[in-house]
């Protein structure tokens, strides 16, 4: 075993290409699934030849991968618990980029309800008491955590009823599950939209606008003094970038097939 | 309109059309695989002589454990070499975590013991007369054990095709160790989970015909070169 560790890494390193700058930036699948990365990465890139090597998972692995120092840059969207590990000395730096919101999808006919209610809680409480299938991601992502929030704001604990079902798995399989299970789901607008022709999802936007919804997405720096071996240099560059009045312009210019535009940026509001 | 239809026909347009993404995905692929199982055939053919050739203690639980880590769940593997290899882990200081030299090592813990344990099956099977005959004609142990093993080597040679084939379908352990990045630790399973996720079911299709096309062809040149009884043996 030992001479397999050893060979290992001499043997691939022939793999590796060689690239002066890199770093590397934990972040969701949202961000990733929409094309949002490839459409602004390659502007950051081209100004100064960093490259940014993206691993697209749910919000709470991000930040765990940040946490470990298996990353330099952490692109997120819970807020609370961004502020949380910022407090608790593992990254730094942290800036709001951008947000966009959440609406709760479902089927056409609408069978709870819930076009017309108040909030966002009431709608979750309509479900509930109806009993309609609601598809949970339940895999502590960004999206997950904001579910959740909604819950407790209604003052339901869906966990254990035969409609809460929850699937562990990305925006994008939870939205088709959702659809064929005729279910609502809670999902970003974004992923909503880049999906919702190419997956023929026969379902529709049902609740919308509850300032509960909105979806804040941001950076932060893995601490160095915990990680010494993070490339803050170029981290710092990335992240002023993203906030700067030319990364926010970029941001606003990605729009999807139909020409939405996915995120707003908002860094100095 | 069928996604599957219009898979094998995108399919058939990305052969023709490779474009430098796409041939870098594919060429990492086998790289990563193939790498993965060269070492896991080095390792694992000694093994499986020893296991099949020598009498030493706890024998048994050693081959029924190599057996049972024939189906070792990939994810569990991936997460095992990401906590070993992460910064926070023991051999964080090497900083292999995704790179392509983590996804040869996860790959080549899934491969070992299927190297092995098949190898092993083949060699027990050889007639015990091949032994005893090269015993009597004056061989060393080393030249006996040469001797199993060419006689073997259609049983070896399964067993190292049942790795590839492993290895090359795989995705749930590069995914955790290599992180899936553009251009870098992207491979053929992983960019098929991906164009998924994406809701790009033709592209991710007709990328699956591909691998498998990829696995024929493959498997057609090693079969071949198990017919002519061409193989060397790797010490």
């Amino acid at each position: 075993m030992l001479f397999l560790v050893l060979i290992v890494p001499v043997s691939a390193q022939q793999l590796e290409t060689t690239s002066a700058e890199r770093i590397r930036c934990a972040s969701t699948t949202s961000t990733e699934n929409s094309g949002f990365f490839d459409y602004i990465l390659p502007v950051f890139e081209k100004k100064t030849g960093i490259r940014v090597d993206v691993i697209a998972v749910g919000t709470g692995a991000a930040i765990e991968i940040g946490k470990r120092g298996d990353a330099d840059v952490v692109f997120v969207h819970a807020k609370e618990q961004e502020l949380k590990a910022v407090k608790e000395g593992f990254f730094v730096y942290r800036r709001d980029v951008m947000y966009n919101d959440f609406v709760i999808v479902g089927p056409d006919n609408d069978p709870a309800h819930i076009k017309n209610v108040q909030s966002v809680s009431k709608a979750f409480k309509h479900i509930a008491e109806n009993s309609s299938f609601f598809v949970s991601r339940g895999d502590k992502s960004g999206t997950h955590t904001k579910e959740l929030t909604i819950w407790k704001i209604a003052g339901i604990k869906p966990r254990g009823y035969t409609w809460y079902l929850e699937v562990g798995q990305g925006m994008s399989k939870t939205q088709r599950i959702a659809n064929e299970k005729r279910a609502y789901t809670l999902t970003d607008r974004g992923t909503w939209l880049t999906l919702k022709d190419k997956d023929n999802l026969e379902m529709m936007i049902v609740f919308e606008g509850d300032p509960v919804l909105f979806n804040q997405y941001g950076v932060m720096i893995v601490n160095p003094e915990k990680h010494p071996h993070v490339k803050y240099r170029e981290a710092r560059k990335f992240v002023d970038w993203l906030v700067s009045g030319e990364g926010q312009k970029a941001i606003s210019s990605f729009k999807d097939k139909h020409g939405n535009q996915l995120f707003i940026p908002n860094a100095y509001r | 309109m069928n996604p599957i239809l219009t898979g094998f026909k995108e399919a058939l347009t990305l052969i023709f059309n490779l474009d430098r993404e796409l041939l870098s995905i594919i060429s990492l692929s086998l790289m990563v695989s193939g790498t993965a199982l060269v070492l896991a055939t080095a390792a694992g053919l000694p093994m499986g002589a020893f296991m099949g050739l020598k009498k030493f203690p706890f024998r048994g639980v050693i081959i029924s454990l190599m057996n049972t880590f024939m189906g070792l769940p990939p994810v569990v593997v991936g997460l095992f070499v990401y906590l070993i290899l992460s910064r926070s882990g023991p051999l964080g200081f090497m900083g292999l975590l995704y790179s392509p030299s983590a996804m040869v090592i996860a790959q080549c813990i899934l491969a070992f013991p299927i190297v092995s344990s098949l190898s092993h099956a083949a060699i027990v099977h050889v007639a015990p007369v091949i032994r005893q005959a090269s015993m009597t004609l004056g061989a060393t142990p080393f030249q006996v054990t040469l001797n199993i093993m060419r006689e073997a080597r259609y049983g070896i040679m399964s067993g190292v095709i049942a790795a590839f084939g492993r290895v090359m379908a795989e995705v749930g352990a590069i995914l955790i160790v290599g992180g899936n990045i553009a251009g870098y630790t992207r491979v053929m399973t992983t960019t098929i989970a991906l164009e998924t996720d994406k809701g790009n079911f033709e592209l991710a299709i007709a990328l699956g015909i591909m691998l498998l096309s990829l696995s024929l062809l493959i498997n057609m040149f090693l079969y071949v070169i198990q017919k002519k009884g061409m193989v060397t043996i790797v010490r």
